[in-house]
């Protein structure tokens, strides 16, 4: 029974893989394969790569919090980031006041969706249908009021939180790695997963998807289109916080730059993925992080300086060479 | 019989254009209504104003209940299903997402909905799976009326269902609103350019002109109706 079953899921994802395009499906193998072979040649290459997976994972995260709020509103969002990073200022007050770390964690997220669908109610609903310009105006404003107000409330100086996973190193053969990061993969990857359970299994989640697709249309079959697309941009926050709760342990400190450079890669993963696709970004994540985490250590002139220009390199190239990403597909259509 | 849906007076307009000059009509329950007349006569328009997907004016009241300030999101849930022109299919979701849509307002379980609308499209459930957007024409005006009939409306409105449909096809949607009609008293108002079929399965009329009613009548009365026998009915 088992057995069938598993075999079942293995032959869905064998379908899966075969409805990409497939160089698409080909560059994710061979990108996977090359990854295991380097891993089991070079201690250091393994290491590299679950670290760089676990922060691929965070960047992923917040790659797909813009994801949504593009696809619900088509607004890019500048300020998802400072919002990641606003509320992980929540989390570190909340743990000061008393809460243990996933008290806080928990009570974050809740704070986090009451605070991203207020931020789209009552500044981006005003402007979203005036011009592309208002919209991108008002999310850059939002940068820069968010960080001016953490800056103003706790100050500019780092922030010291416990580690939510403690401080424990696994050892495998010559390959060491921190409890942190494969804490960091599992919580991102639940996150997205229950994202993506929402979205796939719920009467709400297919609203929203509707609300995003077809507005008019959902209307006219009873949806409430502003309200999903505000629970869209608070679902988005707290897919940023989760980002920002774990980017911050692998920074050890907290100070508000905090997401600056992670925005860019999340960008950079999104563009990737295909802007419109949610798998995308998660899968641009995980790409980006490991690529950049290989790229400073083993090709010669570029270094953790240059880590973030290279990201943003690969994001132009994305954008002019292949617009549509990964894995966006050009929508089947007939008429 | 008393009026499900009453018009009075009716204005509406897309920007500075005046779509609808004072409509005033009545749709019974249980009765099916065409709105007849030429391109640019406000009969989309009229639909729309009743739906409140355009701005309008004037007195809607659907089942004794104002629908003025009611959005289309809320006729929705009051039990008036709209299927626009271009049939307003989801055609990114599957055909199942598209009819559990269709159900959006209703609680509880949808199979016994499902189950209905599958005895009157019995394809639809071997496709459930399928994208609506890589169905033909003909199945995404099918799929959005069965999306339209889980909804279990008090009102269906139905704007050009013949609109680029084989006739085979046309005959066979008219037949079922019929049947729909006819065994569950479900009440229509269908817009449509064919006159000679919208004539054949309403019971009443409105023929609109420039945004006004110029005539209205039973469907009898208009099917003899010289000014509507010379400009609809080809005679």
């Amino acid at each position: 029974m088992t057995q069938s079953a598993a075999a079942t899921s293995v032959t869905r994802a064998a379908g899966a893989l075969e409805r990409l395009p497939p160089p698409t499906s080909l560059l994710l193998v061979a990108g996977a394969a090359g990854l295991l072979v380097g891993s089991l040649r070079s201690d250091v290459f393994a290491q590299l790569t679950v670290q760089g997976l676990a922060l691929g994972a965070v960047y992923g995260s917040l790659a797909l919090a813009l994801v949504l709020v593009y696809r619900a509103t088509r607004v890019v969002n500048f300020a998802q980031g400072e919002l990641a990073m606003a509320t992980t200022y929540v989390a570190y007050q909340l743990i000061k006041w008393g809460l243990s770390y996933w008290e806080a964690f928990f009570a974050t997220l809740a704070i986090a969706f009451v605070l991203g669908t207020v931020l789209e109610v009552a500044l981006v609903r005003p402007v979203q249908h005036r011009s592309v310009i208002a919209a991108v105006i008002v999310t850059v404003g939002l940068f820069i009021l968010i960080d001016g107000v953490v800056n103003w409330i706790w100050g500019g100086d780092f922030k010291y939180m416990p580690s939510p996973f403690g401080t424990k190193t696994y050892h495998l053969g010559g390959v060491s790695i921190a409890r942190l990061y494969f804490g960091m993969l599992a919580v991102v990857l639940v996150s997205v997963l229950g994202v993506w359970a929402l979205f796939r299994f719920t009467k709400l989640g297919l609203a929203m998807r509707a609300a995003a697709l077809r507005p008019a249309e959902s209307a006219l079959v009873g949806v409430r289109v502003d309200r999903m697309l505000a629970i869209g941009w608070g679902l988005a926050a707290v897919l940023g916080a989760v980002a920002g709760l774990m980017a911050e342990p692998s920074q050890f400190f907290l100070d508000p730059t905090l997401m600056q450079p992670i925005l860019v890669y999340a960008f950079a993963a999104a563009v990737l993925g295909g802007l419109e696709s949610p798998a995308g970004a998660v899968v641009g994540g995980l790409a980006i992080g490991v690529s950049l985490n290989l790229v400073v250590q083993y090709v010669h002139p570029i270094t953790s300086e240059l880590q973030t220009p290279f990201a943003f390199a690969v994001l132009l190239a994305v954008l002019l060479l292949k617009p549509s990403g990964l894995l966006g597909r050009s929508e089947v259509r007939r008429v | 019989m008393t009026a499900l849906l009453e018009l009075e007076d009716v204005e509406a307009r897309y920007g500075p254009v005046h779509a609808l000059h004072g409509i005033s009509l009545a749709v019974d329950e249980g009765s099916v209504v065409a709105v007849l007349g030429p391109n640019g006569a406000g009969k989309t328009t009229t639909l729309r104003a009743i739906s409140g997907t355009v701005r309008r004016s004037g007195r809607i009241a659907f089942a004794g209940r104002p629908l003025h300030r009611v959005g289309p999101d809320g006729g929705a849930r009051l039990g008036i299903a709209h299927v626009p022109e271009g049939r307003g299919t989801f055609s990114e979701l599957t055909v199942w997402e598209n009819l559990r849509l269709g159900a959006y307002t209703r609680r509880g379980s949808i199979q016994p909905e499902l189950e209905r609308v599958f005895t009157y499209f019995p394809w639809l459930s071997e496709r459930r799976r399928q994208q609506a957007g890589t169905l033909s024409g003909g199945e995404q005006q099918m799929l959005a009326l069965a999306r339209a009939f889980v909804h279990r409306p008090r009102l269906l409105l139905l704007d050009e269902p013949s609109l680029g449909l084989a006739p085979v096809l046309v005959a066979e949607l008219f037949r079922i609103v019929r049947d729909l009609n006819e065994t569950e008293g479900l009440t229509v108002l269908v817009v449509e350019q064919n006159a000679h079929l919208a004539l054949q399965a309403a019971d009443a009329g409105y023929v609109l002109e420039a945004g006004r009613v110029a005539l209205s009548g039973t469907s009898a009365e208009l099917k003899t109706d010289d000014s509507v026998r010379r400009s609809y009915l080809g005679d």
